[in-house]
């Protein structure tokens, strides 16, 4: 295993400045992520965890600390240096999806390799969007457009979008917080998938059981880490939705 | 990004709001149709004015009377009549390098045959008038200096004139009555066609001058003489001889207005084609201002556009589209608006600069030179107008841009 941190963060802060007020948002955290690992991000509501996310997503810049993402300092490069890392080193997931209305699935799930720097055929681009749809199970549905999916579905069109160009790290800010809960176990199975399969996985969640599917949970309070455990009990989401099924069954909601 | 791809987002973006994309391109459309319509007028204009004065003839030199002001030629004749027999006598005999010389003294009057008659322009010219408007005979002979000298009754027929009085029937050696006056024609004119002013000029009747003078305007001064040169190279010394010797004749002193104009054929259409100029140029940048008006249509456009997409763009931003990605993104598709409505425009100024001449009887021309420079300037107009709006969606953060409701 690697010994470097995928993500690295050394007194980050980001203060926000809305004419005379000055919003820290976040106040001095330090936090590293090794490759492979699959951290939960917790904490109330205006905690910063979407303020640290951002960063980490290359969406951001810190207003002071450093952002150090597979060693590369971020807070040291321009708008387009940053726009290349979210294209070919982050995977970003967010709560509303963020579909192109009016494209099919497969169109965007190629739009980030619409943006590559080495770009692949057209033809190329095709087959390599649709394995990512297969990996997340919606492979028959390609030429859907997003008002023709459910929200589960278009969270992983979604996902699929994110994994398309082989990022080293999926981020996700409430990846779950617009689905139900059987849904959510069915997105958490998906990422547990990939996480086995090596990725590291980044994942802000107000929902303390959808959390135990993760490996390690960090807590913030006002901009700030209270903690950061291990999982003790770790949940598998295989084998919850499997109970989840049964017991819709007993009550008829499910086949 | 490539190409191919943007050009794809782009029309797709346009599709999607189909009526919204015709009544945007629409004032690039007129602006387009209006410049290539106004420019075909002008043009054709022009073109009818040159051929206009290329018939008046080879090397012709016109000798104009009363004195003009300095501003302006006007394409009329002199008003006050200033040039004599005697001038038209000294100027034959005296300057070298003519091939001709003959007065022009015009004036309308009845010409009947029969029952036929018509109110017909007449000319009275010298015999070597119909060389030097390079305006030969089709049947019988021209008249001869002796018939001028005793202003004999004979008369020249122009095509139109001859088919009104005589249909069919050869006209030479008949009788046409001029003002009641007995002429005799001797010879019938070649058709000559429409003037530049939709006029027929083969309505037209040839008398010797004398006669015309004596006869039908009783007339003793001439507005004008009509020369011809013997060689291009000669025109310039030949109305340099002309002009001392009228000042000479006139008495008109050193640093003193002419009361009389030289002017050659050169000159004529120099001035002329410079006015068609004016007014092509004119004409063309009132309706190159709609086409400004166009793109300022599609830069609001383009503006909402991006408005209304900022969400896209987020979402683009943040899967790695860089700044000029979407730069060019919604450049292309301002182009493409303003690119679509100037081929359609071009298409509209054709038909109706033909609907123009079939209608109106308005010479047209449109010319490859205005459509290449519609379609340039249609799409510098797409660029210039789209780029305000594309750099404002460059530039979005993408964090605002995702959040944007
Ligand atoms: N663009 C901004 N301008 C000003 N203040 C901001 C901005 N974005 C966030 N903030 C402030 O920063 C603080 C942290 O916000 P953040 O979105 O990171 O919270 P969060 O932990 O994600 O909350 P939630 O769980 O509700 O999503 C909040 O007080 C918020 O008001
Ligand atoms: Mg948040």
């Amino acid at each position: 295993m690697d010994t470097q941190p995928v993500i690295k963060l050394e007194n980050f802060s980001k203060t926000y400045v809305t004419g005379e007020v000055e919003v820290h948002a976040v106040r001095g955290v330090s936090l590293a992520i090794m490759p492979g690992e699959f951290v939960a991000i917790m904490g109330a509501s205006g905690s910063g965890k979407s303020t640290m996310m951002n960063t980490i997503g290359c969406l951001d810049r810190p207003t002071s600390g450093r952002y150090l993402l597979d060693g590369v300092d971020v807070g040291e490069l321009d708008r387009d240096e940053l726009a290349e890392l979210r294209n070919h080193k982050i995977g970003f997931v967010f709560q509303g999806f963020n579909l192109l209305s009016r494209t099919s699935a497969l169109e965007n799930v190629e739009l980030p390799l619409l943006y590559s720097r080495n770009r692949v055929g057209s033809r190329h681009q095709r087959e390599r969007a649709l394995k990512s749809l297969e990996l997340v199970g919606l492979g028959t549905r390609a030429e859907h457009h997003p008002n023709q999916l459910s929200g589960g579905q278009q969270q992983r069109v979604a996902i699929a979008r994110a994994l398309v160009n082989g990022p080293k790290v999926l981020v996700a800010d409430e990846p779950t917080g617009n689905l139900d809960s059987l849904t959510s176990v069915e997105i958490m199975g998906i990422f547990q998938e990939l996480n086995r399969q090596g990725m590291t996985v980044v994942m802000v969640t107000h929902e303390l059981d959808i959390a135990r599917y993760t490996q390690r949970n960090v807590v913030m309070r006002d901009g700030r880490i209270v903690s950061d455990q291990r999982v003790p009990n770790r949940l598998e989401a295989a084998a919850e939705l499997e109970k989840i099924k049964r017991e819709q069954q007993a009550v008829q909601l499910a086949p | 990004m490539i190409l191919l791809a943007t050009l794809r987002i782009a029309g797709r973006a346009l599709r999607r709001n189909k009526l919204r994309t015709l009544l945007t391109m629409l004032g690039i459309i007129i602006g387009v149709g209006a410049v290539i319509a106004m420019v075909s007028i002008g043009n054709g204009a022009k073109a009818q004015v040159e051929a206009q004065i290329a018939q008046l003839g080879q090397n012709v030199i016109l000798i104009l009377s009363g004195n003009v002001s300095r501003g302006g030629f006007h394409m009329g004749f002199g008003n006050a009549g200033t040039l004599t027999h005697e001038d038209y006598e000294a100027i034959r005999r005296e300057v070298s390098g003519l091939t001709g010389i003959s007065p022009e003294v015009r004036t309308m009057a009845q010409v009947a045959a029969g029952n036929e008659n018509n109110n017909t322009q007449i000319m009275g010219v010298g015999t070597d008038y119909i060389n030097i408007r390079s305006w030969p005979l089709a049947d019988g002979v021209n008249f001869s200096e002796q018939d001028v000298r005793t202003a004999n009754k004979v008369a020249i027929l122009g095509k139109t004139t001859a088919t009104t009085l005589f249909g069919e029937d050869d006209p030479v050696g008949k009788v046409v009555r001029i003002k009641s006056a007995p002429f005799i024609v001797v010879g019938l004119l070649a058709s000559k066609g429409m003037s530049m002013m939709g006029m027929d000029q083969d309505d037209v009747v040839f008398v010797p001058y004398t006669s015309a003078m004596k006869r039908l305007t009783g007339g003793t001064v001439f507005r004008s003489f009509n020369a011809q040169a013997a060689s291009p190279e000669l025109v310039p010394d030949v109305q340099n001889q002309i002009t001392e010797l009228l000042r000479q004749r006139h008495r008109i002193g050193e640093g003193k207005d002419d009361d009389f104009l030289v002017r050659t054929q050169q000159e004529i259409s120099e001035m002329a084609t410079s006015t068609s100029r004016v007014m092509t140029v004119l004409l063309g940048s009132v309706a190159g201002v709609s086409l400004i008006v166009g793109g300022i249509g599609i830069m609001n456009i383009m503006l909402v556009s991006v408005t209304e997409r900022t969400r896209e763009i987020g979402v683009r931003l943040a899967v790695g589209a860089r700044s000029r990605d979407i730069l060019l993104q919604f450049l292309i598709e301002a182009v493409t608006l303003s690119l679509a409505g100037g081929i359609i425009g071009i298409g509209l100024g054709i038909l109706s600069s033909r609907l123009l001449s079939i209608q109106m009887g308005w010479k047209t021309l449109v010319s490859v030179e205005s459509i290449v420079i519609a379609f340039a300037f249609s799409a510098a107009i797409g660029v210039f107008f789209g780029f305000y709006p594309a750099r404002k969606a460059a530039l979005l953060d993408p964090i605002d841009a995702l959040r944007y409701e």
